[in-house]
């Protein structure tokens, strides 16, 4: 029961973080309908730029700052040079032109970071864990992620549909043109909105390095879980993504936790084994899968 | 226009050999191979993506699935019990029509679920399925898992030795030839112009009374088998089969080369597949930051050159 309910928490705080990662990308993909690879890249520019600020001045909150900084000023960068020529091309572009700059980015950390991968240790004030009943223990590391999701939940909800700035980017995502003549420059709206996007990518990198190994490659691995997430939510819609977020979240620790024992009761532990191995890292594939059976669009996709 | 640009390219791929050995370049013929298996995967792949206007981004499973039928079958041969009472085999004749079958079964269960949507989630589900295969691959611990599966030898072909570099580029080649002959075929039958009535309209298509579904997912299992078939020349080729032929990346490799090369035009990919390796090549050989260059390169592609390297030329063009 307690092994239970700790999965659960590791669960939400994957979850969290997935979630910090799909918003951006399913708001990016909503409103402008770019398909965007790199948002894993912006992850890892946030991860590094913040390890290596916590490194230098030892300072937790340095490293935030920095690693919201980084990941969000590549993200301007890249759209005023690159994405904004792609928003009315197809899909296929939009892939290519984000792929070669994945290979940038990895090659270029690679250069600048170099390649020993920076550790950082969980900052002291986030440091230990608290007893939650029942003899539970939990690291305040991985309460504060979930505590930062939910912030970050909260914090978008409020901003999409209690702002101006939230309608503008709703009514964007309904009809470019309309809002273009009301007297918005929706070019500016669109570099803000994907520069948005990158700052809540450097914000879950940065929560993630104590936890998670910063190395080149975390980004791409990263990447496809947040597609399945947005897939399974509803591409296009933020409710959507917090579903996907925790669903996947918990399946995945869920079927780390307990999927290696279940087979042992059928199959003798070699084969065990080797097939909980394969089944944990495909099970939310398998997941999407059945999600998409059932219903193509996602669990909550976007109206229109 | 096409017909001569084949002709001109076939002329090329046949005497590319010769010329390289009288030039005495002893990685040429290395070169050329793997360029030739690289077009074959991008022809295949240009059949869904060109044709069927479906960006499908987990074809490398396809790539991996031959290349492992065919090291799983060598494999049982020497150093393995029998699978399932299978003995295993060495033979081309046997083994490359079974793993183009297997693609051809995979492609058909990944084509009916992903074929259910379109555009981005298309996109997705593909990535997504071309992942569940490398975790499997991952998985299979009695074939490598993590570092793959070694060949001893190439497979066997009555009169052939595929052991020779040579040889083993002759046969590609000819694959290459023969698959590109057959899709371009294809591509001018009702069957593609359906395909391509699809990709122009799809309403209008089912207006006139046709059934979207199975034509793309005939397209789609086709286009499977054809990267299969690269997959298997690779295995060949390397004489090594690593989980690495599924990953994502890889997908992304044969997209970049059907960009490249002219989206919807069977014969620019080759083109682009020639240029990508060659780049490969060159850029590795200059630095080891070479991915600094080709990213970059990438995006120019994509984001100045609509038609491709041939795409002008053949006047076939997407979107």
């Amino acid at each position: 029961m307690l092994l239970i309910f700790e999965q659960l928490l590791n669960g939400l705080q994957y979850g969290a973080m997935l979630f910090m990662l799909a918003a951006g990308l399913t708001l990016i993909f909503g409103i402008m309908g770019v398909i965007n690879l790199m948002h894993g890249s912006f992850y890892m520019v946030g991860a590094y730029c913040g390890a290596f600020a916590i490194i230098q001045t030892g300072s937790f909150l340095a490293g935030v700052l920095c690693a919201l900084l980084g990941a969000g000023l590549y993200g301007l960068l890249v759209e005023v040079t690159i994405i904004r020529k792609l928003y009315q091309r197809d899909h296929l572009y939009q892939v290519l032109a984000t792929f070669g700059m994945i290979l940038f980015t990895n090659q270029a950390m690679t250069l600048i970071f170099g390649r020993t991968p920076p550790m950082v240790e969980i900052p002291a004030i986030l440091s230990g864990s608290v007893p939650l009943g029942g003899g539970l223990e939990y690291p305040i590391m991985r309460l504060a992620l979930i505590v930062v999701g939910a912030v970050v939940a909260v914090g978008l909800w409020y901003l999409v549909t209690r702002t101006r700035v939230g309608m503008l980017v709703r009514a964007g995502a309904d009809d470019r043109e309309m809002v273009d003549a009301l007297g918005i420059d929706i070019r500016k709206l669109y570099t803000a909105v994907f520069g948005f996007g990158a700052v809540l990518c450097g914000l879950a990198g940065v929560m993630a390095a104590p936890l998670l190994a910063v190395e080149i490659g975390m980004g791409e691995r990263i990447l496809i879980t947040t597609f399945v997430v947005i897939v399974i939510g509803g591409v296009g819609s933020v409710r959507g993504a917090l579903v996907g977020a925790l669903l996947v979240g918990m399946v995945d620790s869920m079927g780390r936790a307990f999927l290696p024992q279940l087979l042992q009761l059928v199959f003798t532990p070699t084969i065990a084994d080797a097939l909980g191995a394969g089944l944990v890292s495909a099970s939310i594939y398998v997941l999407m899968a059945i999600v998409l059976i059932v219903r193509p669009k996602g669990l909550l996709p976007a109206r229109g | 226009m096409r017909q001569r640009i084949a002709f001109g390219g076939l002329f090329l791929l046949l005497v590319a050999v010769p010329i390289a050995q009288w030039l005495n370049y002893p990685f040429a013929v290395s070169f050329l191979t793997r360029f030739a298996i690289y077009a074959l995967a991008a022809v295949s792949l240009d059949l869904v993506l060109g044709y069927g206007a479906l960006v499908s981004f987990g074809h490398a499973m396809f790539f991996a699935l031959g290349g492992y039928v065919v090291g799983i079958s060598a494999f049982h041969v020497t150093d393995a019990e029998p699978l399932f009472g299978w003995l295993g085999s060495n033979s081309a004749l046997i083994v490359w029509p079974i793993a183009m079958l297997a693609c051809g079964v995979l492609g058909a269960l990944v084509g009916m679920l992903a074929l259910r949507t379109s555009g981005v989630q298309f996109i997705m589900i593909t990535l997504a399925f071309g992942q569940m295969v490398y975790f499997l691959l991952v998985s299979l611990q009695a074939y490598g898992g993590d570092d793959g599966l070694l060949m001893k030898r190439p497979n066997t072909i009555p009169g052939l030795n595929l052991a020779n570099p040579t040889v083993m580029y002759y046969v590609c080649v000819t694959a290459l030839v023969v698959w590109t002959a057959f899709c371009m075929r294809l591509v001018d039958s009702h069957f593609g112009m359906v395909l391509r009535a699809l990709r122009q309209s799809e309403r209008r298509a089912i207006n006139l009374g046709v059934a979207p579904h199975s034509h793309r997912l005939l397209a789609f299992i086709i286009s499977a088998m054809g990267t299969g078939l690269a997959g298997v020349l690779w295995a060949n080729y390397a004489l090594l089969v690593t989980p690495d032929m599924a990953s994502w990346a890889k997908s992304g490799e044969f997209m970049a080369v059907v960009i490249l090369g002219g989206v919807g035009t069977l014969l620019g990919p080759i083109a682009g597949a020639l240029v990508f390796t060659g780049l490969e090549g060159v850029m590795s050989a200059l630095t080891e930051h070479w991915m600094l260059f080709v990213g970059p390169i990438l995006v120019l592609v994509a984001v100045y050159g609509r038609s491709g390297l041939l795409g002008a030329l053949l006047k076939e063009r997407h979107v």
